[in-house]
């Protein structure tokens, strides 16, 4: 059933435009005088102001390897998060740790990871996924590169945005 | 250029110095004051827009993205000038010029200042004045008419159309508007028009002089109507908000420009503010009191009468700072109203203006007739 909808009837005055005027020119001079005067928050200058510490806590920004506290590199291959990353942005080459290595009882070790930022979602599903707490979404947003190759992140790099981090659960130390 | 009577023919000297005051006033004038402060008004709309809908606007180049009218005059050069296939080339070519010609042509009356170094701040001191604005004004309509045919094209064509009975329309009210005025002032040449107002009240201030009187506060009724009416005329001249039908993104893409691209399309868009700066300029000067500073201050004694150079320019300082008050009005308004539908626009004009119009002229007759 179609609603009708009663034209509101216009005072005389009303009808002249011109208080209309006057008190939209009161709205569009309070938004003007506001903003000049400093008072009203403006968008960020982004390359002058950045992000990083107005960034929330649950931010999820490029996916990086971390080492822990011995300096090992807590992945050990298990292809979990490249199974599951749905936009197949992970490629990871495993390969076995020697026999005379430190860590031979940890067997295995990613011999290249490789996250492609073209395709990688920032979904956070490999940090979810994760048995090893190996891989976490940092709060790094500006993701840049002149070429598709640049834009692939190695292992070594991952490791270089990741860093050490102190505090997870250690499947693997000295004793175990 | 004062009467007939003066035969005594020009010597030499004579031709050379004004030519080359004229030359002088024009390149000051026209090249290095209107022509930045179109480039200027860009910046200022797109900085007061954005402060508006509280956002920064351009502020990257130059100090206060002061240099940005620079930097998008240098991007308009260096695209590419495409003339589509399916366009009357010859009209098409010669429409963006129709429409910045016009408008800087008509500054040639405006009296940006009283004197300076004896010179009449004005560069051709017409005495039809208000009437050489209008007839050049108005040809401003030819080039948007055959942007909008020459573009072979559906919306330019419907802006065009639109553009053409919208300025038409307006420019009966425009005219009609400043009868009264002209009818107060019993005058017709723009310089003694504000030298009038310098001494006997600003036209919307008549607080001074002979101004201030019953009739002054009579006539002030007619002058009132009057300015309304030319302010609002002179929106829909320029094809501003809310009178922006022409070229309104929202139906007609961008309207009689839609086809145009770099250099010619900033002609349209360059044309479009120098007819705004031109159009506050003549409602500055008729309404406003030009370049005379309020209650009389620092006014010569009359038109002819030598002025310190420095009253001159200050003079030209007062002309500048009212257009630039009345250009940010434009600007405010813009992003006060909303569009006005067509049919709502020619009733406007038809029907109001045009009607409140002849009769503020009667109007006007009667009271100058009683007092």
């Amino acid at each position: 059933m179609a609603i009708v909808v009663k034209r509101p009837k216009l005072k005389w005055w009303e009808h002249l435009y011109l208080p209309a005027i006057v008190g939209g020119m009161r709205v569009t001079l309070g938004h003007l005088i506001k903003t000049l005067s400093g008072k009203k928050k403006v968008t960020m200058q982004y390359p002058e102001e950045k992000w990083d510490e107005n960034l929330p806590e649950h931010y999820r920004g490029a996916p990086a390897l971390v080492t822990d506290e011995q300096d090992r590199e807590r992945c050990v291959a298990c292809q979990l998060c490249e199974f599951i990353c749905p936009p197949r942005a992970i490629t990871i080459k495993p390969e076995e740790i020697p026999s005379d290595d430190k860590w031979a009882k940890v067997e295995k070790r990613p011999k290249a990871f490789d996250i492609d930022m073209i395709r990688c979602i920032y979904c956070g599903l490999c940090e979810e996924v994760c048995p090893e707490q190996a891989i976490f979404l940092r709060k790094d947003y500006a993701i840049t590169g002149t070429s598709r190759e640049e834009m692939v992140h190695d292992k070594e790099r991952l490791y270089e945005i990741g860093g050490k981090r102190v505090g997870l659960v250690n499947k693997w130390n000295g004793l175990k | 250029m004062n009467s007939l009577t003066d035969i005594t023919p020009f010597l030499a000297a004579d031709i050379l110095h004004v030519s080359i005051a004229a030359t002088v006033k024009i390149v000051a004038f026209v090249f290095m004051t209107i022509l930045p402060m179109v480039a200027l008004s860009v910046w200022a709309e797109r900085r007061v827009s954005a402060a508006i809908q509280d956002r920064v606007g351009p502020n990257r180049v130059g100090p206060f993205g002061l240099l940005q009218p620079v930097a998008d005059g240098i991007k308009f050069l260096l695209k590419e000038d495409f003339t589509p296939n399916h366009v009357r080339k010859g009209y098409y070519w010669l429409a963006p010029a129709l429409t910045m010609v016009p408008a800087l042509l008509t500054c040639a009356v405006l009296p940006f200042g009283s004197k300076l170094f004896g010179e009449k701040m004005v560069i051709a001191d017409l005495n039809v004045g208000p009437l050489f604005v209008f007839a050049i004004a108005s040809l401003t309509v030819y080039g948007i008419v055959l942007a909008g045919w020459s573009s072979n094209s559906k919306y330019p064509f419907l802006g065009g159309v639109r553009a053409t009975s919208q300025m038409i329309s307006y420019e009966i009210c425009l005219g009609l508007s400043i009868i009264p005025v002209i009818m107060i002032y019993g005058e017709l040449n723009l310089g003694s028009i504000v030298q009038y107002q310098a001494e006997n009240g600003w036209a919307i201030l008549p607080l001074w002089g002979e101004g201030l009187s019953v009739k002054g506060f009579l006539l002030w009724i007619p002058i009132i109507i009057s300015f309304i009416i030319f302010t609002t005329s002179m929106f829909a001249e320029t094809n501003r908000l809310p009178f922006d039908l022409p070229e309104c993104e929202t139906e007609l893409v961008a309207g009689y420009h839609t086809e145009y691209s770099s250099m010619k399309f900033a002609l349209f868009f360059l044309g479009e503010y120098a007819a705004m700066i031109i159009g506050s300029g003549l409602a500055v000067t008729l309404f406003l009191g030009g370049w005379s500073l309020p209650f009389g201050w620092l006014t010569p004694e009359s038109a002819a009468a030598d002025v310190p150079w420095w009253h001159g320019v200050i003079h030209i300082l007062t002309f500048f700072a009212k257009v630039i008050g009345f250009i940010l009005f434009f600007i405010v308004i813009r992003w006060t109203l909303p569009r006005f539908r067509y049919d709502q626009l020619m009733r406007l004009g038809w029907v109001f203006f045009f009607e409140i119009a002849l009769i503020n002229v009667i109007l006007t007759a009667v009271i100058l007739w009683i007092a």
